[in-house]
């Protein structure tokens, strides 16, 4: 039994197509982050996921049950907002318990949830207060409280740190991800922050033009993205695509980058399928942080390029390196000190590269 | 230095020359016809004398013929207060209906209402004769009612969307999740925060529609007629003399209400024309 489980779901608003043939699942527990551009999507998803959104075509399933048609109230989902979405007439405690109360539970039982999840969030002491007299962690705190009181089967988040400052977010994130530890509850988060996605989800699903471009673990997403539009969204700088030709003769294989004449050989990498590729033009891909100035393992293809640029970052520096008119990123501690204009020995982790066909995009 | 006291001699010349047909208006309404004729329009009365007040407001106490203000006056109060309510409340149902429950066409609903604040109100007159003839409440104070209340909607409507616009959509997104339905919303979480637009719209409505002598001089005659209408046949069909005193006294009574809500809720006022236009 999945949690919650989508079929060939379509959504258009007029003639705009939001939404084309998503397939999702989550398993019980699991942490899935929606992650993705603005405007891939991703948002519409999870209002149809919650029943603010109509569909066209498809259905939403949430334990084996289809709830397509049913009400935001009755599909066991509670949901957090990027805005918070507190009631700003009604007090902390007043806002943690009106989905209670218009579900009719009983006042005990509501009295009950309310003490153990104030308690849990630390907000039992603001349980007098207005939405307006909180700071804003305090405000995602209760919101988050709000969706607890109600024991939902999902929890729905969309984009709730956005609107925090960069301190307060990285310390939300972690209270979310304790928040999910604890309780276990499957959760869907949408978010446009990769760290975000990387550090919370056990899943993610990377979006683009309303088509899930790949739904895999945070691991598989960065060291095998499906398509170059994953490998480019991923990472700071996203990873380097050099354009080239693959080469293949007896047992060997190499790459030859436009332009370049000598050969990267390749033999060591994972295929999806072995076949024509003699000739293939093909997106060599490597990130910046897997290009090394000192010999790193057995793996590593010498090579001299050309440092053009360096971006000095504190921590670190991301230089610019000329390799035959394409631009080549790479990321070295800013102890190193590199000239510019002038060859510079590097070392490739052949071990982490990826390969795309240039005419699809996709990994081969 | 001299900027400032030219700045004030300016805004003092304003106030007085705002002040100044109020002074003319309280004064005249406090002497007597024989003041009036010996002295000049500023001199100060021999006396607080209220007599010409008593006139306005309750009349001579000789029987055909004598107009007076009282019974008009809750003509009035009458009309304002459930027109005020109506079309404040209709318009806020509106305003959350084309801003939190948008629905194919919706701007095509908005454009239409917002003719009604561009039409001129002498364009209806004659239909709008008509339909209240055919509803049965020509002539009387619902049908009064009814006209103010249709057209205020307009306007109202306008003020409420322009507000609820600025509140976001997520909390009606949260309240469905939790459970809460179309009128739950709008009374619970949405209502409670609109404070400052329904004081806004009720000064507005009310100012409108206590003021207007266009639809009550013609929907209505003799003893349905509002307060303004009842002060302009007052005025006008004087007999021998004109008695400027009492005629000063009723124009500040029909126009005192207004004034009572404008200091009452003032403050408001500014506050909620302005919020909105800037955010933060």
């Amino acid at each position: 039994m999945k949690t919650l489980k989508i079929q060939e779901l379509s959504k258009n608003f007029g003639t705009t197509e939001v939404l084309r043939k998503i397939n999702l699942e989550i398993d019980e527990g699991n942490f899935l982050v929606l992650l993705g551009p603005s405007g891939c999507g991703k948002s519409t998803l999870l209002n149809i996921i919650a029943g603010l959104e109509t569909i066209n075509e498809g259905n939403v399933f949430i334990d084996d049950y289809n709830v397509s048609k049913v009400e935001p109230k009755d599909r066991n989902i509670a949901m957090v907002f990027q805005s918070y979405a507190l009631y700003p007439s009604m007090n902390v405690s007043e806002n943690m318990i009106f989905g209670l109360k218009q579900a009719k539970v009983s006042k005990e039982k509501i009295e009950e949830q309310l003490q153990k999840v104030s308690k849990f969030l630390q907000v039992d002491a603001l349980l007098e207060r207005k939405p307006s007299q909180l700071s804003g962690g305090q405000r995602q705190r209760v919101a988050i409280g709000r969706a607890l009181v109600r024991e939902p089967r999902i929890f729905l988040f969309d984009e709730p740190l956005s609107n925090l400052d960069a301190k307060l977010r990285v310390e939300m994130r972690r209270e979310i991800k304790k928040l999910h530890q604890q309780l276990k509850t499957t959760v869907v988060y949408v978010t446009h922050d990769q760290t975000e996605a990387m550090s919370l989800g056990t899943n993610i699903a990377i979006m683009n033009h309303g088509v899930i471009q790949q739904n895999d673990t945070p691991e598989n997403i960065y060291n095998k993205p499906s398509n170059t539009f994953v490998a480019d969204f991923i990472g700071s700088p996203s990873m380097n695509l050099i354009k080239g030709n693959l080469k293949q003769s007896s047992n060997q294989i190499s790459f030859v980058a436009n332009g370049s004449n000598f050969e990267i050989p390749i033999n060591g990498y994972d295929f999806i399928e072995k076949s024509n590729l003699e000739n293939k033009e093909v997106f060599f891909g490597i990130r910046p942080e897997h290009i090394f100035s000192k010999k790193s393992n057995e793996g590593n293809f010498e090579i001299n390029l050309r440092a053009d640029l360096s971006e000095y970052i504190g921590h670190e520096q991301i230089m610019t390196f000329d390799y035959e008119n394409q631009e080549v990123l790479a990321k070295f501690p800013s102890t190193i000190k590199i000239e510019l204009s002038k060859n510079t020995k590097l070392f490739f982790d052949l071990t982490q590269i990826s390969l795309f066909d240039a005419k699809t995009e996709e990994r081969i | 230095m001299f900027l400032r006291w030219f700045l004030y001699f300016v805004l003092i010349l304003f106030a007085l020359y705002f002040i100044f047909p109020l002074y003319v208006m309280i004064v005249t309404s406090l002497k007597t016809m024989e003041e009036i004729r010996q002295g000049t329009l500023l001199t100060w009365p021999s006396g607080l004398n209220f007599d010409s007040w008593a006139v306005a407001w309750g009349g001579r106490g000789y029987g055909a013929g004598d107009t007076f203000l009282k019974p008009y006056f809750w003509n009035s109060i009458k009309m304002v207060v459930p027109a005020v309510f109506f079309s404040t409340f209709i318009g806020a149902m509106t305003g959350y209906v084309l801003t939190k429950w948008r629905f194919k066409g919706d701007q095509w609903v908005f454009l239409f209402l917002l003719f009604g604040c561009f039409i001129p109100f002498q364009a209806i007159l004659l239909p709008m004769a008509r339909t209240l003839g055919v509803l049965g409440i020509s002539n009387s104070v619902i049908g009064l009612v009814l006209v103010h209340t249709v057209y205020g909607i307009p306007f109202t409507t306008l003020f409420f969307r322009n507000y609820y616009v600025s509140v976001p959509t997520e909390l009606v997104k949260a309240a469905r999740i939790d459970g809460a339905g179309f009128f739950k919303i709008f009374f619970k979480i949405l209502l409670p925060i609109s404070a400052p637009i329904i004081v806004v719209t009720v000064i507005w409505q009310f100012t409108q529609i206590w003021n207007d002598f266009l639809f009550g001089s013609t929907f209505s005659f003799g003893e349905a007629a509002p307060i303004q209408v009842a002060l302009n046949n007052m005025v006008l069909s004087s007999t021998s003399v004109k008695e400027y005193n009492v005629d000063m006294a009723s124009a500040i009574i029909a126009g005192v209400p207004t004034l009572i809500v404008y200091v009452l809720a003032g403050k408001y006022f500014i506050r909620g024309l302005t919020s909105g236009a800037v955010k933060g």
